[in-house]
């Protein structure tokens, strides 16, 4: 079941196109991540989302139906470019802000109070945002975006400007709010925090949708068939002990140890690259080389104009 | 609309709050006031030794206007025309003519003189011949008392039946001889001080909006508030904000301004006429008649003259059509600020910072000061081509017929001007509308007149 569908969604500016056709749908209860290089479009992506611009072409839908106005209470946005007014109070702010959501004065302390209570910041409330130090405003922010309980969070960045600690907070945080129902759209360069938290991804670049999908099956289809082994050597190097088609793409030295990775070619299994080895070397440790999101997306990108759409 | 008066809650509270706005409020007023009152001290002050002429056709106050440090008075036995024409040879301060009145009590003078008259010999005038008048009612009324004894004493009705008003009406005698009651002073003030009150406002507040929309981008909030609402009701919700702060801050110097104006005038003049006021004198001459020793009401005792500074004001103030005047005061004053402020707006969604706003805000002040500046034209011909046409243009209309109006204009003209103005006001808001959106979300992006325009076609 998808709680967000984007179908056909283009948008023009009058300098360039923004988004191109795009396709995107995210399965309710997940953590979806929108990545893409710097202008790849994310943002605009975002913004239609949220309905601060409108698309010039295609249809959005939310939760089953056509996306409507009254959907921006169901949505969070804690967006990239984030601040707060200087010269009001944390409390006032975040009243304003809550009764902006659409929450009434009396639910929107109720429930700003006991978020306070939780993140300990009661004793901020009174405070002015320029006396707090930026750590101190994302959680504000992050905070006044989840209080109205939204079925859709979308999050721009969020870890930047955060301190581990916070950080680590943030993520159980996000993951909690999944686990309470709601839909996690993530728009990030950490790439490690892709591999953490996400369980969908769609890719941008230059306008267009260029891969899409669940991650394990993107990381399956980004697979080489290389494998990476440890192991002592008896004698000779490994190009003497494996077939000639077996590539060797790296090797290294670890104390007594060596490691290699090795590619086999289509068709050839594990098993066989066991066989191979076992007669010759004693063998520590085997396993697959799974891609890094990190380096499917810089194939991806590098490689932008040649691949077509890859759909999983 | 909820949302919007969310936003136009925050606006004006946060603004209201700041300690700046605590500060405007009084200074406001105190400028204000000393600019009305100086003139007076001064005049109070000026010791130069003035002559009025009097010529008392009912003979009461003969011999009853005493000469004070800096006024003589001197008592002419002459009919009043050949009296107007001397006047202007003997080089002396004003001519005081009490004409004889049909029924026994004068009721008025008048007071002829070359300019305007000061306030001060206007109200010591006025002392005089009230405290003459009331002396010689209560005296009659006290005699009727006295052979009809069966009535009882009564100080309350004796106060109603003695309290006397007199007006003294100034006319100004020009080079030619001729007469005029001119109020133009008091239509040029009126005009010019609407006119600036509009001028000031509109820069004031829809700078401060632009300012605020400034605020919104540079602090990266504006993202997450149009998340939540469209950008058109945020930007309405702050040019309305804004306004009710400057018309709250308005309204606090007009109330404050006449508080201290009435208190700092009346102790002048009180003190420099050394009058005693007629109820007072009354009440210390009914007592002499009192055979009971009744107890006199307190609000006797506490009553007060009416300002003498003011009545003269209101006097003038009677050739302008009020209705027309504060009617119009209020459309010029509200939808100039409107259109101005939705301008103001659009300049600060287009812009970084408050640096970048020069070449933006040219083509919006000119007209605001042009029509600042072309004020005097307007005074000297308010009925001429320029005034017409600066009056009747939008961007300098609700400066321009502020102005004008004291002086009366065609209702035609009045009409045009405001319906110009109402289109106005919706065509600039639509343009905002379409910058501001578009301004609000582009970050470092040095924009001109070409990339404006390309937005308003978005």
């Amino acid at each position: 079941m998808e709680l967000f569908s984007a179908l056909n969604i283009s948008k023009q500016f009058s300098g360039h196109r923004a988004l191109d056709k795009v396709n995107i749908s995210i399965p309710e209860g997940s953590i979806f991540g929108l990545l893409g290089p710097n202008g790849a479009g994310k943002t605009t992506f975002i913004r239609i989302i949220n309905q601060i611009i409108a698309p010039d072409e295609g249809q959005l839908f939310f939760n089953g139906r056509e996306l409507n106005p009254n959907d921006i209470y169901s949505i969070g946005y804690l967006p990239e470019e984030r601040g707060l007014y200087k010269k009001m109070t944390v409390g006032e702010q975040s009243m304003y802000l809550a009764q902006l959501k659409g929450l009434n004065k009396h639910e929107a302390r109720k429930r700003l109070l006991f978020w306070f209570e939780k993140f300990e910041m009661r004793s901020w409330w009174n405070k002015k945002v320029e006396e707090l130090s930026k750590g101190m405003q994302q959680k504000v922010q992050f905070l006044i975006t989840i209080i109205h309980e939204p079925k859709l969070l979308i999050f721009d960045e969020p870890f930047s400007g955060f301190d581990p600690i916070n950080a680590s907070m943030l993520r159980d945080e996000i993951i909690a709010q999944r686990e309470n129902g709601a839909t996690v759209i993530f728009s990030t360069h950490n790439m490690a925090s892709v591999e953490e938290l996400c369980d969908h991804i769609a890719l941008i670049n230059n306008a267009k949708v260029v891969l899409d999908g669940p991650v394990r099956s993107i990381k399956r289809n980004y697979r080489t068939n290389t494998f990476t082994i440890a192991y002592n050597s008896y004698e000779g190097s490994l190009e003497t002990i494996l077939p000639s088609e077996y590539q060797i793409t790296a090797e290294s030295v670890d104390h007594d140890l060596r490691m290699a990775s090795i590619r086999i070619p289509e068709g050839a299994g594990p098993n066989q690259l066991i066989s191979a080895l076992l007669p010759n070397v004693s063998l520590h440790s085997f396993s697959e080389l799974i891609p890094s999101m990190n380096d499917i997306f810089i194939r991806v990108v590098t490689e932008k104009n040649s691949e077509p759409v890859l759909q999983v | 609309m909820h949302k919007i008066i969310l936003i136009i809650k925050r606006e004006y509270l946060t603004r209201v709050r700041k300690k700046s706005f605590l500060v405007m409020t009084i200074l406001g007023p105190l400028l204000m006031a000393a600019i009305v009152i100086v003139p007076i001290f001064m005049a109070t002050r000026g010791n130069e030794m003035k002559t009025v002429e009097v010529i008392d056709q009912t003979g009461i106050f003969f011999e009853k206007f005493k000469d004070t440090d800096n006024i003589k008075f001197h008592y002419l036995v002459s009919d009043i025309a050949s009296a107007k024409s001397g006047f202007r040879k003997t080089g002396d301060y004003a001519l005081l003519f009490i004409p004889k009145t049909e029924v026994s009590i004068p009721t008025n003078a008048i007071l002829y003189a070359d300019g305007s008259v000061s306030i001060n010999i206007q109200s010591y005038i006025r002392n005089v011949m009230t405290k003459q008048v009331e002396d010689m009612k209560l005296e009659a009324k006290l005699k009727d008392l006295q052979t009809d004894k069966k009535n009882p004493l009564n100080v309350e009705d004796i106060l109603r039946s003695v309290k006397t008003t007199i007006d003294v009406n100034t006319i100004k005698i020009t080079d030619e001889g001729k007469e005029e009651k001119s109020y133009t002073e008091i239509n040029m003030v009126l005009g010019l001080f609407a006119g600036i009150m509009i001028y000031f406002f509109i820069f004031m507040f829809g700078s401060q909006v632009m300012r605020g929309v400034i605020e919104e981008k540079s602090n990266r909030i504006i993202e997450v508030i149009i998340s939540s609402v469209k950008p058109f009701q945020l930007m309405m919700g702050k040019i309305v904000g804004v306004g009710m702060v400057g018309l709250t801050q308005f309204l606090l110097w007009v109330v404050l301004t006449f508080a201290i104006v009435t208190v700092v005038t009346s102790t002048f003049t009180g003190k420099v006429a050394g009058r005693q006021t007629a109820e007072q004198s009354i009440v210390q001459n009914a007592a002499k008649y009192n055979p009971d020793n009744l107890p006199l009401p307190d609000a006797v005792s506490g009553k007060k003259v009416q300002d003498e500074g003011v009545n003269k004001v209101f006097e003038a103030l009677n050739s302008v059509n009020f209705p027309v005047m504060i009617g119009a005061f209020v459309f010029f004053f509200i939808f100039g600020y409107l259109m101005y402020g939705s301008l103001f707006a659009a300049i600060g969604g287009a812009v970084d910072s408050e640096s970048d706003t020069q070449q933006f805000m040219l083509p919006i002040t000119v007209p605001l000061i042009l029509s600042m500046v072309m004020s005097q034209f307007f005074i000297q011909d308010p009925t001429g081509q320029v005034a017409f046409w600066f009056s009747v243009f939008p961007l300098t209309s609700p400066v321009a017929m502020m102005i004008r109006i004291p002086f009366g204009v065609p209702y035609w003209q009045v009409a045009l001007s405001m319906s110009l103005l109402i289109l106005t006001f919706l065509g600039t808001t639509w343009m905002a509308a379409k910058i501001y959106r578009t301004g609000i979300l582009m970050y470092g992006k040095k924009v001109n007149y070409k990339e404006l325009w390309k937005w308003l076609r978005y």
